[in-house]
């Protein structure tokens, strides 16, 4: 579905933000971004959108590449920013204004969910609040049935009720056909919907892994007495949770932020625990 | 739906048919909810409900009528009574027993202990 090879990228007169990147995503998955403040999340979310192109490396949408952004590339792809401006419109007007782009836009689901979202199509947008901008933002992605959907830091500036419905509304969005990306430091927001993981530091991919796969070769709680030699991290604080290697210990649920601090810590030895699968050990 | 991070989503949400089987809130020959309605009721991934649905399905307490939806077998609050019931004799009574040894209770107090409480609840009932 959306395929990066080797990209690279800097800002004018800067560092790189991005080091020989190469991911694969593909339908009927909801990936989970994560990475540091400023490890280029939002660089490889807007590459990804065709905002920004890479210096080097190529993006390929559905075997298009994203930075011609043909029409045809375009309408299969939606992209919700961390930060936005919305036009002086009301929402029933912002829906008519643009859902045309989108040929599999379904104008039954947007105002379903600007209805449980608590909102109404006769609002101004202007005189939202940020939170309730970003619920229009969501719904209408969400509506648009694009192959693509990318939500940048979707939970920020969600009250702690739309946080819920957030989830009930993505667990419905997924389907078979379709890839939704989310980049998040709100891992408790969402680790429930997410089902692989893709880690960002130093600017590189230092993890690429799905969720099945971890729980089955990794094991997250309290270290107690168990083996030292299979912790690959610890917690230093006191009752502190570890990640150590599953062996035949019963299935755990991955811990999404203990997983985030041991890949960058020992991501080496998580790598390692990782493949030994591939060889059947 | 609030999971805890000690058990598999899936299994917490093999829990919650569970409960709702065994307080006959789902019947047996009756619908359930699909994989997407439940995906939504409990707000995860529905790739991580399917692994439910998958599980129960292996089990036979659920099963699939094509077209139309899951349903809870005929004999399913019967096998879920079993499966707890096992649950409960492999998992927490081993559980209970090294504490009564740790802490050097006898037996026969833990049987006044359940005399005195089934009496109770017993007699509320009455």
């Amino acid at each position: 579905m959306l395929q990066l090879e080797n990209l690279f990228y800097h800002y004018p007169k800067s560092k790189t933000v991005l080091d020989s990147v190469s991911l694969t995503f593909s339908e009927g998955n909801i990936y989970g971004l994560f990475g540091k403040n400023g490890e280029g999340k939002s660089t490889l979310m807007k590459i990804m959108a065709g905002l920004l192109f890479p210096k080097s490396g190529q993006c390929t949408t559905l075997g298009q590449h994203t930075a011609k952004r043909s029409a045809s590339g375009l309408q299969n792809l939606f992209l919700v920013p961390e930060d936005f401006e919305l036009p002086n419109l009301t929402i029933g007007t912002y829906e008519k204004v643009h859902s045309p782009f989108y040929p599999a836009f379904s104008k039954n689901q947007f105002y379903e969910l600007i209805q449980e979202f608590k909102l109404h199509p006769r609002e101004k947008i202007t005189r939202l609040s940020f939170g309730q901008k970003k619920k229009v933002l969501i719904a209408f992605g969400i509506a648009t049935h694009t192959k693509l959907l990318l939500l940048d830091e979707p939970t920020n500036g969600l009250d702690i009720p739309s946080k819920s419905q957030f989830r009930k509304i993505m667990a419905s969005a997924v389907d078979q056909g379709r890839s939704i990306i989310i980049s998040t430091h709100q891992v408790r927001d969402l680790h429930s919907l997410i089902n692989h993981v893709v880690i960002l530091d130093n600017c590189k991919v230092v993890f690429d892994h799905s969720l099945s796969k971890v729980s089955e070769n990794l094991w997250f709680g309290r270290a107690s007495d168990m083996a030292k030699e299979a912790i690959l991290y610890t917690e230093t604080s006191f009752g502190g949770k570890a990640v150590m290697r599953r062996s035949d210990r019963p299935e755990t649920e991955v811990d999404l932020e203990l997983l985030f601090n041991a890949v960058l810590n020992n991501p080496k030895g998580i790598q390692l625990a990782l493949e030994q699968t591939y060889h059947g050990v | 739906m609030d999971f805890d991070n000690s058990k598999p989503i899936y299994l917490q949400i093999v829990d919650f048919f569970y409960e709702n089987i065994l307080m006959k809130k789902w019947l047996e020959n009756e619908r359930i909810p699909s994989v997407r309605e439940l995906a939504m009721m409990v707000e995860v991934n529905p790739n991580t409900a399917i692994r439910a649905f998958n599980h129960l399905q292996e089990l036979g307490v659920i099963h699939n009528k094509r077209g139309i939806g899951y349903f809870v077998s005929e004999d399913g609050h019967q096998k879920v009574m079993a499966i707890k019931k096992g649950e409960f004799m492999e998992v927490i009574l081993p559980d209970v027993f090294k504490k009564m040894k740790m802490l050097d209770v006898e037996f026969e107090e833990v049987k006044n202990t359940y005399d005195k409480y089934i009496n109770e609840t017993d007699h509320e009932n009455k």
